[in-house]
């Protein structure tokens, strides 16, 4: 009789937690609908905020991607002069690449961007007035500034070009903009996660009567547990399920009716797939994550009988 | 089998509950433990099964400190004991079937063994063909049938019963009475807090009467000693 009980826990036995937490749901119906509603509404909610902020993160990294510093070197510079300031310039810790652009690579660029009157450009071929470039990109964005300054500095920079103050208070703008949003959304989860383990806990409330049975026939507070452990699962499983459908009806429409119509600079919606798997994925994961906390963190004060 | 060593309980509002307790049960007996309300009876009863920790002395269940057990030990103690009560403390969402057999998944039977030994007791307790029924559909002794039956069901050592009788009618509480009478001749130790006069002076067994929190008697085939 001194002895504890053994902690390993037989399939069968796994067998009936899944059926008596199965059981628990429709048993307490009026219970798990207040519950799955509330995990429901928030995470309508935290669906739409993780749309929006992911789109616009992946915009403002798309803006960011295309900084890049155009260091202009010195028409009178030679090749040796040219390999010293690339070695100077690769020595920047803030560097991820550095790119040797010649005469006629700019020229040939120049072209392109200007499209067909570009053309007219081509009598110049011979006598090319533009200057040899190193294009680098740091590796943080907000380098950018720092290193452009630095560089322009060496000797043979002629120039240095870089995007303006525009796009400086973007990258403010977008840092901002991302903890923001992830401090919504993680006030939004665990609010959430409040309203339903307040919820959960009236309906286990109204069960200590059973959990204080189950106590005195000898259950382990981990045979009481796994039940609510897999009540609570089950309804944040079902509580996702309409802003799942929400999500990916959503934003299946939005993306179709907006992927035309670029009227906005940078303003293009992640393509549709993988993207929408993924968020309904993250919501499964909140869900189930709220669900099963509040059954597990309300089931615990009861175990003390 | 269970014994008591000077066994002392004070409520952590200070009321002492008992104290001075000194008693032997040996297997097999069969105990009333009788005494006015308010005299310690349900606290001597809930020491045996560790709802209620003494605050000194000893209480032994064979041979094991109940006191010393650690919560994760409790579990163990208490599939060792069937407990009936007053009100039967049935889960109203299970059926009968399911009360008993609650009993018997938590220490992890084979679903074979389970449906044998649960048709087994409610044949025993005469509830066999209403095994499907929900509590609130029985009659006051059919519950306490259910409770015992589901008490027994793991074959304890002990039964403890806490006024088993207390919300039933005489007819009712003969009926239950008769099952305990059949437990305990099973081998089963039965011990039961009871107010029925009725009951002890007719079903003489040992009468061990609690007042003020102390043990003043203690007698094979003794009667219920108070006004009913």
């Amino acid at each position: 009789m001194n002895r504890e009980v053994t902690t390993v826990m037989k399939a069968r036995t796994l067998k009936r937690h899944l059926r008596e937490g199965s059981k628990n749901i429709l048993r307490n119906g009026w219970m798990t609908f207040a519950s799955v509603a509330s995990v429901t509404t928030t995470l309508i909610l935290v669906g739409v905020f993780l749309v929006i902020m992911l789109n616009l993160n992946e915009m403002s990294e798309k803006v960011e991607e295309d900084v890049q510093i155009r260091a202009f070197i010195d028409i009178a510079a030679n090749q040796e002069d040219i390999d010293a300031l690339e070695k100077e310039i690769t020595k920047l810790s803030e560097i991820s690449t550095i790119e040797y652009s010649s005469k006629e690579e700019e020229l040939e660029n120049l072209m392109s961007s200007l499209g067909a009157d570009g053309e007219a450009m081509a009598m110049v071929n011979q006598d090319n007035p533009l200057n040899a470039a190193f294009i680098i990109k740091t590796a943080d964005p907000m380098d950018t500034f720092d290193v452009a300054k630095k560089i322009k500095s060496f000797d043979h920079v002629s120039s240095v070009e870089y995007g303006n103050n525009v796009i400086q208070k973007l990258f403010t703008f977008n840092e901002y903009a991302r903890y923001i949003g992830i401090g919504l959304i993680a006030a939004l989860v665990l609010t959430a996660a409040f309203l339903i383990s307040n919820t959960i806990k009236i309906t286990i409330m109204a069960r200590s009567e059973e959990i204080g049975i189950m106590k005195l026939v000898g259950a382990t507070n981990g045979f009481i547990r796994w039940p609510f452990f897999i009540e609570g699962l089950l309804m944040g499983i079902l509580g996702s399920i309409v802003p799942i459908i929400l999500v990916i009806g959503g934003y299946y429409y939005l993306y179709e009716n907006m992927k035309d119509r670029t009227f906005v600079p940078f303003f293009e919606l992640i393509p549709f797939s993988p993207f929408v798997w993924q968020v309904s994925l993250i919501l499964l994961g909140i869900g189930a994550f709220i669900g099963v906390w509040g059954s597990v963190m309300s089931v615990r004060k009861f175990l003390k009988v | 089998m269970i014994e008591m060593k000077d066994v002392q309980k004070t409520y952590h509002n200070g009321v002492t509950a008992l104290q001075g307790i000194d008693i032997k049960v040996e297997q097999g007996e069969f105990v009333y433990v009788v005494g006015p309300s308010g005299a310690g009876k349900s606290t001597f009863i809930r020491l045996m099964y560790r709802e209620v920790k003494p605050t000194n002395g000893e209480v032994l269940i064979n041979n094991h400190n109940v006191a010393k057990l650690k919560e994760k030990e409790i579990p163990m103690l208490r599939r060792g004991i069937g407990v009936v009560y007053q009100d039967f403390k049935l889960l109203p969402a299970l059926t009968v079937y399911e009360n008993v057999s609650f009993a018997l998944e938590v220490i992890e039977d084979s679903p074979k063994k389970i449906r044998r030994k649960v048709m087994d007791v409610l044949d025993l307790v005469n509830l066999k063909n209403k095994a499907r029924f929900k509590p609130a559909e029985l009659s006051g002794g059919e519950q306490q049938r259910v409770a015992i039956a589901r008490a027994i069901v793991n074959s304890p050592k002990v039964m403890i019963a806490d006024e088993p009788t207390g919300n039933l009618d005489p007819d009712t509480s003969w009926e239950i009475m008769k099952i305990f009478e059949e437990v305990n001749a099973r081998g089963t130790t039965v011990i039961m807090a009871t107010h029925s006069k009725d009951i002890v002076d007719t079903l003489k067994k040992r009468v061990i009467a609690i007042e003020h929190g102390r043990v003043v008697r203690d007698e094979q085939r003794g009667d219920y000693g108070y006004e009913s």
